[in-house]
Formats: C-alpha cells, structure tokens, sequence
C-alpha cells in the first residue's frame, strides 16, 4: 500500500539522518576528528577491535566528551518529543508540552537551591527532587480538585508552576551572586554541557524504559481523538491510562530536566510537525516524533557548543530561537490546509 | 432472555436522585426510541447502559449477560455509543475516524490494521454512503457527514447493541431521514438500537418501541400508538396536541397546538 510504503519511506529516512546526525556531531568541533575514528573508537571500547589506531587524546574526545553528550542530546530529544506529543493528546490542548505540569518550574527550583546551598554537583539530583515535588503538588491539586481531567491537571500546573517559579526568583534575587548567576541563566534556559556517561546511560535507560510502554499505548491515545467519553466507549480504562501515562511522562521528563535543564520548544514543535507529515495516529506519530527530535536536539546542541567556541550557549536559546517560527510555520501551514 | 434488559435501574448524584426505578427491554432487531423532555434522564440512562456513569441500583443485562459486570474491552465488542456532538481537534481522515471503531479489537503489538480491519472499515463506510468521502478530512465535512462517519465508526465495532444520543440534532430534513434510515438498516440487520430523539414525529416514524422518560421516572414504554397520547403529552411535556395518521404510512402524526396569543406575547413592561 502507497501510505505504508510512504511511512516506511519517512521512518527510514528519519533513522538514516539520526544515525548520520550522530556520528557527524561527534565529529564536529575544534579537534578534526575522522568518522572513520569515531566507528574505531566505539568498537573498541565496545570490546570488538582490541586495539584502536586511534590516539589516546583523540579516543578521550570522542569516549569520554562528545559520545555521551551527543547521545544524551539525542535521547533527550527524542524524549522531549515523546513526552509533548502525550500530552498534547492527553489534554487534547495543542499547546501542550513535557512542562505542562510544572516539572520544569519545580526542577528548575530544585536545582537552583542546591546551587545556592553550595551543592553545585548536586543540581541534577535537585532538579529531580524539584520535578518530582511539582508534580505530585500538580496531581494532587488535580485530585482535590475533582480528578484528572485535562482542564484541571493544566489548570493545577500552572498554580503549581507560577508558585515554583516565584520561589526560584525569589532565591535568585536574595542569595545569587557573581558566577552563579551565569550558571543558573545557563541550567534555566537549558544546556547539555558537561554531561557524562552516567547521566547519558540514566537519559537513555530511563527512555527505553517508559518510551516503550508509552509508544504501545499510542492506539488508546487515537481513542481520545473524541474525548472521553468515546476513548471509553472504545474500551479503554481511561482514568488509568491517563494516570499512567501523566506518571510516566512525568518520570521521564523529570529526567530529562535534571540532566539537560529545561529546554522549551522541543516538546511542543516536534509533534506538530510530525502531525502534518503523517498525520494524527499515535502508533505512527509517537516514533516519528522521537527520531526527528532526536536529530534535531542533536543539531542545536552541536550548534550551541560550536558558534561562539570555546564559550558554550545554553541550548535552549537556539531551540527556541528556531521553535519560534517554525511554530509559526506550522501555524500558517494548518491555516493553508484546512 | 435475548436483547437489552434494564430493570430497577437508579442513579444518584450526590442528594439528587437522576433516575429511579428504571426498566426497559428493547429486542435485537428492533429500535427504541429514549423521549422526554430535556433534563429527563435520557442521556444519563445510555451512560448508565454504558458504564459511563455508576449506577446506585439495578441491573443491565444483555443477551443474559451481565453488561456491567464484562471489562472495558469486552464491552466495546458488544456495544458502541455515539455522542450527541461528536467533535476533534484531531487531524484525522474520515477513514481514520471509521477505524478508530476497530480498537476494541487491535492488540497493543499491532502497530498497522489487520486485514480484517480493513474490510470492516470498508464495510461501515459503504453502509453510511460515505465511501467517496474517506480521505476527507473530517473536520471539513457538513454535519449530517460528520454524523454518518460516526456511526460508520460505530458500526466498525460490529455492536450488537448500538446506542446514540440524539442522532439527528443539528441536522436538516434530508440529513435526518437519511440517518433514521440508516438505523433502521441497522436494526433490520439484527442489531437492537437504542436512541435518544426530541423530534417525536420522527420517533414515531422510526421506532419500533418508545420509552418516555419525564423527571427521572418512566412515563410510559410501548409502540408509538399506544404511548403517544394527548393526554401523555400534556404531563410530559406539557403541550396540547391532536393525534392523526399519517396519509401514506398510518404512523402516527402529531399536531401540536399552538399556544394562544396571550401566553405568546412578551411580558408586559409594567
């Protein structure tokens, strides 16, 4: 069938251009480095080839500093992606994204008092804390408010997120000074800076591990296309797979925040954009999304360390930079269609 | 015992009692008719039917089976609903929305239709006449199109019970006849159809067997001739009218009265 054979198409495009995003990622940057090296390096330490030709200074740039940045650039992508076309099903809102529950106002308060506190190494495990602290409030005020419908979970988010977010500037205003004051701008706006292979492995393990169940529920997400009413009448156990879903979504994004900060735009454009591509099933959408934000988390992120090298930029400055007016785009594109 | 089977059915919400003591049967094959005036119940028994709202008492069998009592899933085999307004933000064909009928029966792994799925899909989509508008998207087609694809979406999961909330409102003359006829077909087939109607001329027309709901209690269950008095319609509805038959078919036909000038004219300003 020509739809299949067209999705087929896209997804191995999409899966081409993510594995060529990531080796040319790890290449680029001030160090001239062979993609040829790169394949030598991971077998080796992969245990494949015993001995690599590559150079220790050399097999220590791409081991030790661009693998797990680049990898966890494009799991935090790819989750992003995942995480925001959910809820934007979950809550039937089209601006929803990953935050939507406050775990972004919550880990950034998370991490920002753990700076403060002198805790600099800590600001991951902060943000976590945070994130999961925002939303068990959100879900909570969700409850007390009558149960999880979409309008009160948004609603519960965004009392939960103006309160973080006053918290946060209010700790800024009071205690920052100096260096921290870049440090924290950098975490609040989003950075992959620095990360290490631990913190990759967590992105990624903590990805296949509710990415999965995630993606298989993408044909019950296609029953709320009517709301909840007929996703019920279609058999699906709806207060349980929304309740799910907000947990694992939350866990998985609170994740990617503590290891990458906040980065916007992702989560919310990367979903829409797959939308006009292949349309609205779920099944369909859900990995698609993943692999074009994974590309695309790994594109700004080579950008943000490379256009004004050696300084860094946050890199959520350049998704949201581009998110803007490719939102725009979007916008216009619906306009033209429908 | 075969068909649908309501009996001793209330619900409560908070002190509020919605509906009380409730029963009805409706035969596969057949189509009943929910009437009553807005505020009745008629939309709080389907849900009740369809495990969409708990019940405080009673029992809804079908078939003999006990129709609460059977997990989500199952009971998506067996019965579909169609909403009174049935809306999406959603970019979906028209074929994607009749196919949304066939998650009752797709397992979690499946990530493309099954075969099966396919001719179902098929199948609903000539059945309403809409097979010309499947790559539509459906939030560009008129009402009375977006209705069919519902029910197409509907007859996709194969109900032997198919239940719909005031199918026709919204709808002009054609649109109306059009869908009632299509239930018909439905219930002709061997499905036992429960619908909410306003318009009762159109009830009964359509309906084999008419269920008055008035308040929260039954006011009467029969064939529209036995139910459809002016004496039923003063209490339910509280409006006179004159009973006729129809010149071609011999349904009945009701006139309303029209109320006098005096309770037409507005409200006098002193």
């Amino acid at each position: 069938m020509s739809s299949q054979t067209r999705l087929a198409t896209i997804s191995l495009s999409l899966l081409a251009l993510l594995l060529a995003s990531l080796v040319l990622a790890v290449i680029f940057g001030p160090a001239d480095i062979e993609p040829v090296e790169v394949w030598q390096t991971i077998l080796h330490h992969l245990g494949l080839i015993a001995d690599s030709p590559v150079s220790r200074l050399r097999d220590a740039i791409i081991w030790e500093l661009r693998l797990p940045r680049v990898l966890a650039a494009a799991a935090v992508g790819a989750g992003l992606a995942l995480c925001g076309a959910v809820m934007q099903a979950l809550t039937r809102n089209p601006l929803a994204d990953p935050y939507l529950l406050g775990l972004s106002s919550g880990a950034s308060l998370g991490a920002v008092a753990f700076l403060l506190l002198g805790a600099s190494l800590l600001m991951s495990l902060g943000a976590f804390l945070g994130a999961g602290a925002a939303m068990a409030l959100t879900l909570l005020v969700t409850q007390l408010l009558g149960g999880a419908t979409p309008t009160r979970a948004i609603l519960a988010g965004i009392s939960v997120s103006a309160l973080a977010a006053a918290a946060t500037s209010f700790l800024i205003f009071w205690s920052a000074t100096g260096d921290s004051y870049r440090e924290i701008l950098s975490w609040l706006m989003g950075s992959l800076s620095g990360v290490v292979w631990s913190e990759a492995l967590l992105v990624i393990g903590t990805l296949a591990l509710t990415g999965l169940p995630i993606l298989l529920s993408g044909r019950a997400l296609d029953a709320f296309a009517f709301g909840d009413t007929a996703a019920a009448t279609l058999g699906v156990d709806v207060q349980r797979l929304r309740w799910w879903l907000l947990g694992g979504t939350a866990l998985l994004t609170g994740v990617l925040v503590s290891v990458g900060g906040a980065i916007g735009f992702v989560g919310l454009i990367i979903p829409h954009v797959v939308r006009l591509i292949t349309g609205s099933r779920h099944r369909v959408l859900l990995p698609i999304a993943m692999l074009l934000g994974a590309s695309f988390m790994v594109w700004t992120d080579t950008a943000a360390r490379s256009m004004f090298a050696p300084r860094e930029l946050p890199v959520g400055i350049i998704t949201a930079l581009l998110g803007a007016p490719i939102f725009l785009m979007v916008l216009l594109r619906y306009r033209r269609i429908t | 015992m075969s068909g649908l089977i309501v009996s001793n059915l209330s619900v409560t919400l908070g002190e509020k009692t919605i509906l009380s003591d409730i029963a009805l049967t409706a035969m596969p094959g057949s189509m009943t008719g929910l009437i009553g005036p807005n505020g009745a119940g008629k939309s709080t028994l389907m849900r009740a039917m369809l495990k969409l709202t708990p019940l405080s008492s009673g029992t809804i069998t079908f078939d003999g089976t006990n129709l609460l009592a059977m997990p989500g899933r199952a009971r998506a085999q067996l019965t579909a609903f169609v909403e009174q307004s049935g809306s999406t933000d959603s970019r979906l064909t028209a074929r994607e929305v009749v196919m949304l009928g066939r998650i009752p029966f797709q397992s979690v792994w499946q990530s493309m239709p099954s075969p099966a799925d396919l001719t179902e899909a098929e199948t609903a989509l000539a059945a309403v006449n809409m097979t010309a508008f499947a790559e539509r998207l459906f939030h560009t087609l008129s009402g009375g199109e977006q209705q069919r694809i519902l029910i197409a979406r509907a007859i996709a999961q194969q109900p032997r019970l198919l239940i719909l909330d005031e199918p026709t409102s919204h709808l002009d003359v054609h649109a109306q006849l059009i869908t009632l006829d299509l239930l018909r077909g439905r219930a002709q087939a061997g499905a036992t159809v429960v619908l909410a109607l306003h318009d009762l001329n159109l009830a009964a027309a359509f309906c084999d067997t008419l269920v008055v709901l008035h308040d929260g209690h039954l006011a009467g269950q029969g064939t529209a001739e036995q139910v459809l008095t002016p004496a039923l319609l003063r209490t339910v509805y509280g409006v006179e009218a004159t009973l006729l038959q129809h010149p071609k078919t011999g349904r009945p036909l009701i006139a309303y009265d029209l109320p006098s000038r005096l309770r037409m004219a507005p409200p006098n300003s002193d």
